[in-house]
């Protein structure tokens, strides 16, 4: 009897299960189109497997991401649970009661000390510095930087460049150094150019490759907690830096004014340019011998130090976030709880996802998997980013409408640009009273 | 009145037989078409309105103060709006001129009596039938300097059309020529094809030259329906958007729709862009309605 009980518990507590799988749960995240939401289609199938919670990653192109992101947040839409959005979109997202807060989540996982610094304080915090935290980081990304490897080491060359500048021909330690291999191999009757990088104006390409500069001479974009900006973004340092990347641009691909990241890695697989600037989420792609015909030259480095020996990265990437017009924010939670498992970390790194978990980074297995690994892991510990706050689309705008005549015309001097965006900005930031807090 | 003036309802038709009234009929057709209107234009248009006197913004969810005529004022005292407006008056210019001399000058070339005609006319309309997007999407690698085939075939180099400053707007222009001149085309052959051919032998007997008869008889005639072309590529150019916005991202060819689009859907100023939709709404409407003035002008003659 007591057999026959024990049966039928069993199979009372089978239908059951059964009978929740058949309401299998599913959850939706949002993400952009590109190859990291397939390796985190991949990654959560296996989610999937264990827990019989069917997840899809749906994606939209990169250039209706915000827009369409934020078209769902506003009419306050439940079709996705999680979004992985840029870690500019925090201000607005949080403010506006689009995420859900996850401090308690945060500090319940010790997530501050598990994910790498930077990640937390640029992908998950807002306001800057004040303990709350809207996401959980989960794609790390910055700007680095490809070179055609045949071309830095041919011999010819070498003795060419030595002979020139006075120096060895190698992976620019510093801004400087890249300029003059830039220089060096500007060459438009041979259809070589020195180097690629962003000038696209229409969303942050160009600004991140400013970024670039900036933050490695040793400049900033602004006080984050006070909205300083006069004698900040107009500093000595940031001139200099939008100087060099004027000079830059005049090594350029001919044509190279629209240009983001398609264009860039292009131009080092159509043979357009020595050196390439990047977010490292595209370099999967020049290792790939079926996308870069010069995968076997291509080699990678990390964004370069400026004239003081500061060394800084533009931050790329996203965080995970809860919506908070989701049906399923339970559910949603406990994916979150597998997503930042040391196992999970792990096997998102070796899919292809980039990682924000410091144990995963430090691991010598994850460094040595690829050729650009090392350099990912360098970048992630010395990154920055621009304004997180909800009116940054504005500041942005107006960075564009000030740095890209400087930059791809000449027009004015990048002191004006840069004085003129100082105002800008601080107009902004008044128009919200950012001031009177 | 209006009832009266109606063809009147075939007493043997099957609607009459179900007892259908002409009035009836009438609704059924109307009301459909009114309700539509109202729920998706003229209702959005008066929110916009109230919304333009706001600071609202889609993307958050405090609620809209009212600021009055502030958000007019920031926008028309907004250096960088202005040079929106010039870049679009300049673009509007060139390119419905281009496409008005081109498709013109097609039409009167084609209006004669030449074999395949048929033929040439519908290859002639096949890039108006191309989505905006491809056409942008394909001129852009047909400018570019490297491996395009314009410079190849014109022998320019490395000429950069899209990045030039000065060249970007016109190298979009040009574009816009290329893919709408057809309709200018097809209305200008219309119309040409309706002047009576007697006034062309009258003008023969009285020896009149090719240019007289040109200003004197073709032109006055065609010119009613050329209006009509020209209203329709002024407003159509004046909303550009999708060609400038994948061909270039030069400020020097930022039509206001871009800067629009930027407002409304990057920037979220949800107030702000609804009070330049405004602005850019009445400019259109004061030119179409000058447009039309001068048409009815050419009509009475």
């Amino acid at each position: 009897m007591r057999i026959r009980v024990a049966g039928l518990v069993a199979g009372l507590a089978a239908s059951l299960a059964y009978s929740t799988s058949a309401f299998a749960q599913e959850l939706t995240i949002f993400w952009a189109e590109w190859d990291p939401a397939n390796y985190l289609q991949e990654l959560v199938n296996e989610y999937e497997a264990e827990t019989g919670v069917k997840v899809t990653v749906e994606t939209t192109p990169w250039q209706d991401f915000q827009t369409k992101a934020f078209t769902e947040f506003n009419a306050q839409g439940s079709a996705y649970d999680m979004v992985v959005g840029d870690s500019q979109w925090l201000g607005a997202a949080s403010e506006a009661g689009h995420y859900v807060d996850l401090t308690e989540f945060f500090n319940k996982h010790n997530l501050g000390e598990v994910m790498a610094p930077a990640t937390v304080k640029y992908y998950a915090e807002y306001p800057s510095g004040s303990g709350k935290f809207w996401a959980i980081p989960a794609e790390g990304d910055a700007v680095g930087w490809s070179y055609r490897k045949d071309w830095f080491e041919d011999p010819k060359e070498m003795e060419a460049f030595k002979a020139k500048y006075g120096y060895d021909l190698a992976p620019p330690k510093t801004w400087a150094e890249m300029r003059d291999i830039a220089e060096f191999f500007h060459r438009p009757d041979q259809n070589r150019y020195g180097i690629a990088i962003y000038t696209d104006n229409s969303y942050d390409g160009l600004v991140m490759g400013v970024e670039n500069a900036i933050f490695s001479y040793g400049g900033e974009l602004g006080d984050y907690a006070t909205y300083e900006v006069d004698g900040i973004i107009n500093s000595e340092e940031n001139v200099k830096a939008l100087e060099m990347y004027r000079e830059l641009y005049g090594f350029t691909p001919p044509g190279w004014a629209k240009t983001f990241f398609v264009e860039n890695n292009q131009a080092i697989t159509e043979n357009l340019a020595a050196m390439s600037m990047n977010y490292f989420a595209f370099f999967p792609a020049l290792v790939n011998e079926a996308s870069n015909p010069n995968a076997k030259s291509t080699g990678f480095f990390a964004n370069p130090a400026g004239p003081g020996g500061a060394q800084f990265a533009a931050l790329g990437g996203q965080g995970i976030s809860v919506i908070s017009y989701s049906e399923n924010q339970e559910e949603a939670m406990k994916f979150l709880e597998w997503f930042i498992k040391d196992e999970t970390q792990k096997r998102w790194a070796e899919l292809g996802g980039y990682t924000a978990s410091a144990k995963v980074l430090e691991s010598p297995e994850f460094q040595n998997a690829t050729p650009y690994n090392k350099a990912f892991y360098e970048t992630m510990f010395k990154v920055k980013d621009f304004w997180a706050t909800p009116e940054y689309a504005e500041l942005l705008i107006q960075m564009n409408q000030r740095s890209y005549p400087y930059v791809t015309a000449g027009e004015g001097s990048a002191k004006e640009a840069l004085d003129a965006l100082a105002a800008d900005w601080k107009a902004t930031f008044e128009k919200y009273d950012r001031y009177k807090q | 009145m209006a009832t009266l003036a109606m063809t009147t309802l075939d007493p043997q038709s099957r609607a009459a037989r179900r007892g259908w009234s002409d009035l009836t009929i009438r609704n059924a057709f109307i009301i459909p078409t009114i309700v539509f209107l109202i729920v998706f234009n003229i209702f959005p248009l008066l929110y916009s309105l109230g919304y333009s006197f706001t600071d609202f913004r889609a993307s958050t969810n405090a609620p809209a103060n009212f600021v009055g005529l502030a958000n007019y004022r920031a926008l028309l005292n907004d250096p960088f709006i202005w040079s929106n407006f010039a870049i679009t008056a300049k673009y509007v210019i060139v390119s419905v001129t281009g496409q008005v001399v081109v498709g013109f000058g097609v039409a009167m070339l084609l209006n004669r009596t030449i074999p395949f005609k048929g033929l040439i006319t519908t290859l002639l309309l096949l890039p108006m039938m191309l989505s905006m997007a491809v056409v942008g999407l394909f001129w852009k690698l047909l400018y570019d300097p490297s491996f395009g085939i314009i410079n190849y075939a014109l022998g320019l180099g490395r000429f950069e059309w899209l990045s030039d400053p000065d060249m970007a707007l016109y190298a979009v222009a040009i574009t816009d020529i290329w893919m709408w001149s057809p309709f200018v085309m097809l209305l200008s052959l219309a119309g040409l094809s309706a002047v009576p051919k007697h006034l062309y032998e009258a003008a023969a007997i009285d020896r009149a030259g090719t240019f007289y008869t040109f200003f004197r008889i073709t032109l006055p005639l065609v010119a009613p329906i050329l209006m009509i072309a020209i209203i329709f590529r002024t407003m159509e150019a004046f909303k550009t958007f999708d060609l400038a916005f994948i061909l270039t991202s030069q400020p020097s060819a930022e039509l206001i729709s871009i800067r629009l689009y930027k407002m409304a859907f990057q920037e979220w100023q949800t107030g702000m862009s609804s009070a330049l939709a405004y602005i850019m709404l009445i400019m259109v409407v004061g030119i179409t309605n000058i447009y039309v003035k001068y048409l009815n002008k050419v009509k009475e003659r």
